[in-house]
């Protein structure tokens, strides 16, 4: 990489220094083959979750006997499981589930952990160390799987359910980022400044700090993405995600369990969707840290 | 560094986890309450008569208001008592210790296979920097992370133990049985499960050998004339391998969580299998049990990590943060 000067890029927190940065890091990501991989594969997802059902042959729970767990063959290119169903149709469908289930667990986290950790770190005091700092050590203390494992066992079995199981696994993540973002954000010049000019509290919060954390969160969701998926994916393996006969990725591999001998490729499919969509988000994330982290350019 | 040092940072430590520990409970306790209706009815099903429910709601002192429930419940655990099954009135405790060694094992072989594999994988890849093995080596890693561990353990499965023959397809042994009995039927599950961890430790190691060899005390020590094999053994790795311990131990956390569908997929009677019968047989003192239990360990592992981290880097401040 050649060199560049060491302070190119770092814009006080002011509009023209962030957009600089901005498209400093889009020209960076964007020269980043395995970045641009992992968005061409998430672009992918995107539109398969969207359009899946529209391009889908058949309807994912129509049932076949004459055509009981048969290979690939014209007609049904990715075979058919032990009803007959067209197992392309029923990819097609799971991929809208799994896509639905990560983005709105994250989302969940975000919107939930966001706020908490700003104000947490920004008013400090006896609230942020004793109800947030130690809440989120205790929620931490429970293996991510086996906190959604539990709510979703509680709750019982279903699409709201399995997002909110694994959603509450993410919160602590976010309020421990937005905290720390915040506790340094604060210190910084641009604060003082607009506390100088007499803005209250959520103005500062909201139109200086949150756009200048925005970055860290985006890499955090990115990330948290892949954990989804990979959640989503045991839940409903176990049978505690969204309940049949809705195609699900995890509750497809659990159904080719049962035929591993006869048909192979029913555990395949749906374990190298989930494989490739994690990899694809993997890659993003990583990517865009990259794009982003300064010290990388030295 | 005194032992005074250190004993008051462990009795700092100490005195901080307790409140998490008596928020963790707070929290398990409530899941009880996330099931919507009455426990007691919906663990004994709709055909149960209501003798039979309010006996169990008294078993499970559903009757007395929230706070005197958490007590009463708490008190119990803090003398070792974790509650009886629903199924057959046995001692979850008593369940949980017998089910701790079999899944203790699996995810100590996986935490073996995670750092065999991804100390060396981490080291070569970051000495031989910007080459095709760096490129491999990422790239696999990459991968790694990628794959849900349960079903790469369906393609091991598949692979090694119906095409190969190399190993059986699903069971356990019990040491006590031979070594080899017991690996036999443990390697599959504990490198399927350990795969994930071992690039996340490649990955890490890397990086923070790239950072160190960067630094300045080994351009210094390179500039002494020292060998690059040296800068990197002696100089380098000692430093980039602290890291390593927290990845490890937080991986520790992570491979509990990964331990039950894997130990489901090769019939392995560990923790994670009585979790998941406890869970479809709607035995919730064993869940909430079990779900304590591993919240508990995590705590501890975690105090000991920060301990023996102390302890390996003297740059790090135990008297106060």
């Amino acid at each position: 990489m050649s060199a560049q000067p060491a302070d190119e890029g770092f814009g006080q927190g002011g509009p023209a220094g962030s957009r600089s940065l901005l498209a400093l890091a889009g020209r960076r990501f964007l020269r980043n083959g395995l970045g641009m991989t992992g968005a061409v594969i998430v672009l992918i997802l995107i539109l398969l979750a969207v359009l899946g059902p529209s391009l889908a042959p058949y309807n994912p729970l129509t049932q076949n006997y004459h055509l009981i767990t048969k290979p690939p063959m014209p007609g049904h290119p990715l075979g058919t499981d032990d009803l007959g169903r067209d197992e392309l149709s029923r990819m097609l469908y799971g991929a809208r589930l799994s896509f639905g289930v990560s983005v709105l667990s994250v989302g969940l986290a975000a919107i939930v952990g966001m706020p908490i950790g700003m104000l947490s770190g920004y008013y400090r005091g006896w609230v942020d160390d004793i109800f947030v700092m130690r809440i989120t050590d205790a929620l931490l203390a429970f293996p991510g799987l086996i906190l959604a494992l539990a709510i979703a066992a509680f709750l019982g079995a279903s699409f709201t359910h399995e997002t909110i199981a694994i959603g509450i696994g993410f919160v602590p993540g976010f309020i421990r980022l937005a905290r720390g973002q915040v506790l340094s954000e604060r210190e910084r010049e641009y604060v003082a400044s607009a506390q100088s000019v007499g803005s209250g509290t959520r103005r500062i919060l909201l139109r200086h700090i949150l756009p200048n954390t925005m970055t860290p969160m985006l890499i955090q969701a990115t990330l948290a993405m892949s954990g989804a998926l990979l959640a989503d994916a045991g839940l409903s393996y176990l049978g505690l995600g969204v309940p049949p006969p809705t195609p699900s990725w995890g509750t497809m591999i659990n159904t080719g369990m049962g035929y591993l001998m006869q048909a192979p490729w029913l555990v395949y499919w749906p374990g190298l969707a989930i494989t490739v969509a994690v990899l694809g988000w993997n890659l993003l994330g990583d990517g865009i840290r990259d794009a982003l982290d300064v010290r990388l350019r030295q | 560094m005194g032992d005074g040092v250190i004993g008051r940072y462990l009795v700092r430590r100490i005195l901080l986890m307790v409140p998490v520990v008596f928020l963790v409970t707070v929290m398990v306790f409530l899941m009880l309450h996330l099931i919507p209706g009455d426990p007691a009815r919906v663990a004994l099903g709709e055909e149960a008569t209501p003798q039979a429910v309010a006996a169990l709601r008294a078993q499970m002192g559903l009757n007395l208001p929230l706070p005197a429930q958490y007590l009463h419940w708490v008190g119990q655990v803090l003398q070792g008592n974790f509650g009886r099954s629903l199924l057959d009135g046995t001692s979850v405790l008593k369940d949980l210790l017998q089910a701790l060694p079999v899944t203790f094992e699996l995810t100590v072989l996986a935490l073996l296979t995670a750092l065999l594999l991804g100390v060396p994988v981490g080291i070569i890849a970051a000495r031989l920097r910007g080459t095709l093995a760096d490129w491999v080596a990422t790239t696999l890693a990459l991968i790694a992370l990628s794959i849900p561990a349960f079903w790469l353990g369906i393609l091991f499965i598949l692979y090694f133990a119906v095409r190969l023959h190399l190993f059986p397809s699903e069971g356990y042994a019990p040491i006590t049985k031979g070594l080899g009995a017991n690996l036999d039927l443990m390697i599959l599950p504990a490198v399927s499960l350990g795969l994930r961890s071992a690039a996340v430790i490649a990955r890490m190691l890397r990086g923070s050998l790239l950072e160190v060899l960067g630094a300045d005390f080994v351009r210094t020590a390179r500039a002494k004339g020292v060998s690059e094999r040296r800068a990197l053994w002696r100089h380098a790795l000692r430093n980039a391998l602290l890291p390593v311990v927290t990845v490890g131990a937080l991986e520790f956390a992570g491979l509990l969580g990964g331990v039950v569908i894997t130990e489901e997929i090769f019939g392995i009677p560990g923790m994670g299998q009585l979790l998941v019968n406890a869970i479809f047989q709607r035995d919730f003192p064993t869940v909430q049990g079990e779900v304590l239990f591993i919240a508990l360990i995590v705590l501890i592992v975690n105090l000991l990590t920060d301990l023996s981290y102390s302890l390996l880097d003297p740059r790090i401040q135990v008297a106060g943060d």
